[in-house]
């Protein structure tokens, strides 16, 4: 008999990850936030280019975070809500990530992307004993500080000798990699790894390439209202300035299945009813999706993200 | 040719790397949320033991090295290669001065070795954990000496040099740790 039946995080684990649940919900009933539920099977899935879902047998996809289901609810006239839902994303497994794991998401009618920032950093607080008075940096400035480039005005062939003489990659690898294949690579090797040392720290307006679901704000250049919280170094949120355009949300879908085609990627079908959502109308809303798992390992200082986990995946 | 996949790398994995034979140390993934998924592979090479990092974006694979390893029983050395023999097949292969390399100064004979095989050739030989070894120079040292504190060099049978406390003699027979070179103690006869 192996010991392999046993579980990975300790009862203490289990007993702060229940508390963390409850401080999250008492938090939200205090701001009148309403808990929601939404279907874990859909008949469509994300199209990101980066994020895979697992299908099941009769053709549909689960959920690699409540998103779209909830912006139906929002365009619905739900008013602000969260939810504590379970996710699931093919192929994603390493000392952070597990393939199935628990997002807290919740979405503010009314609120900018920087009032949602206030809104992530008051929780983080109340969860893990913080003091508030997170740093905010631009996503530009957390390239200059900490990879020594300009992120919007560099050229992906000198992020790449950049990364060659910092001895990222081998000199021989990654030759005809876009701009964007080099931003993430330097955000996840150096930007990130430096950020949020001390206390969590958010990074802001986004490349408008990497928006995702967010607005884009026009300039130059233009930036996506989008932001993210590092502490420790780990990403622990993502939040948007929610796109409400049905056509341009269309548009970025098609788009990302035709990269998925061209890259010999599964190409599943986009979530329809949020399209029709988005023409019926959603108010203005900011929306951001924590990772509770994380949240849990770096509250308790647990060396990896298994330790949170009743079961991890490999034994699951 | 068989692949591995960045998820399917553990440490211990052996694989190929322009055209060199590797064995994964250590294997970290790393995603941003929206982004792309990348998995930095600590690698060391199996002919000299150069430890690299190399990255990879997740998914992608390398043909998988073709490395054996097997117990041999070393035989005898015919002046350029050394001989080992398998001793349940009795099958017999001859090693090089490179593969055998380091190794070659424990060897006298009939040691039980490990020899890692790369595309069926030896690539590298590796000794017992200890051996037992007669002293063939050494200077005398202090008569009464026994605390073992100070230690002077000594050379073994097989031209292994290796510190020993001043009171080993000449002629003695001691065990030896291979993997530190340490001296461990006198053999009694």
């Amino acid at each position: 008999m192996t010991q392999r039946w046993r579980p990975d995080a300790s009862l203490a684990t289990l007993k702060a990850r229940a508390e963390l649940n409850r401080s999250v919900r008492a938090f939200f009933v205090e701001r009148g936030v309403l808990e929601v539920e939404t279907p874990l099977l859909s008949t469509h899935a994300t199209v990101d280019r980066h994020i895979d879902s697992f299908q099941t047998r009769d053709g549909r996809w689960l959920q690699t975070s409540p998103e779209f289901a909830m912006k139906r609810l929002l365009a619905a006239g739900s008013g602000p809500i969260y939810q504590i839902a379970r996710v699931f994303r093919l192929e994603e497994q390493g000392r952070h990530h597990n393939p199935e794991f628990t997002m807290l998401e919740w979405y503010r009618p009314g609120f900018s992307m920087h009032a949602l920032m206030d809104e992530v950093e008051a929780l983080m607080c109340r969860l893990c004993d913080l003091t508030a008075g997170f740093e905010r940096l631009s996503y530009c400035e957390a390239f200059e500080r900490h990879a020594g480039f300009d992120p919007h005005a560099v050229s992906a062939a000198s992020m790449r000798a950049a990364a060659v003489a910092a001895d990222l990659v081998s000199a021989a690898d990654f030759a005809d990699e876009p701009a964007d294949f080099w931003l993430d690579l330097w955000m996840s090797r150096c930007v990130s790894p430096a950020l949020g040392t001390a206390a969590p720290a958010f990074v802001y307006d986004f490349p408008a390439r990497q928006a995702a679901l967010a607005q884009v704000r026009p300039g130059n250049p233009p930036l996506a209202e989008r932001f993210e919280l590092f502490w420790r170094g780990i990403e622990l949120a993502n939040g948007f300035h929610e796109l409400a355009d049905a056509a341009e949300q269309q548009r970025r879908f098609q788009a990302d299945q035709q990269a998925r085609r061209e890259a010999g990627q599964v190409v599943p079908p986009y979530d329809v009813h949020l399209i029709d959502a988005l023409a019926a109308g959603i108010p203005d809303t900011s929306g951001v999706a924590l990772g509770l798992d994380r949240v849990l390992m770096l509250k308790l200082g647990l060396p990896d993200l298994a330790q949170t986990l009743a079961f991890a995946a490999d034994h699951a | 040719m068989a692949t591995v996949s960045t998820n399917e790398m553990k440490s211990g994995t052996k694989v190929l790397v322009d055209g060199e034979p590797y064995s994964v140390v250590d294997n970290e993934y790393r995603k941003p949320g929206k982004g792309q998924a990348t998995n930095t592979i600590k690698i060391r090479n199996l002919k000299n033991g150069r430890v690299i990092d190399r990255t990879l974006k997740s998914g992608d694979t390398w043909e998988v090295a073709d490395i054996e390893e097997v117990d041999m029983q070393y035989l005898y050395n015919d002046g350029e290669f050394w001989h080992f023999m398998n001793p349940e097949s009795f099958e017999q292969v001859q090693a090089s001065a490179t593969a055998v390399a380091e190794c070659s100064k424990w060897l006298k004979g009939e040691e039980a070795c490990k020899v890692l095989f790369f595309n069926g050739v030896p690539l590298s030989v590796t000794p017992p954990n200890y051996v037992i070894l007669t002293i063939t120079d050494t200077d005398p040292g202090l008569r009464g000496d026994t605390s073992g504190s100070g230690g002077k060099p000594a050379t073994l049978e097989t031209g292994a040099v290796v510190r020993v406390p001043l009171f080993v003699q000449l002629g003695e027979t001691i065990k030896v740790d291979t993997r530190t070179g340490e001296y461990l103690g006198r053999v009694g006869k």
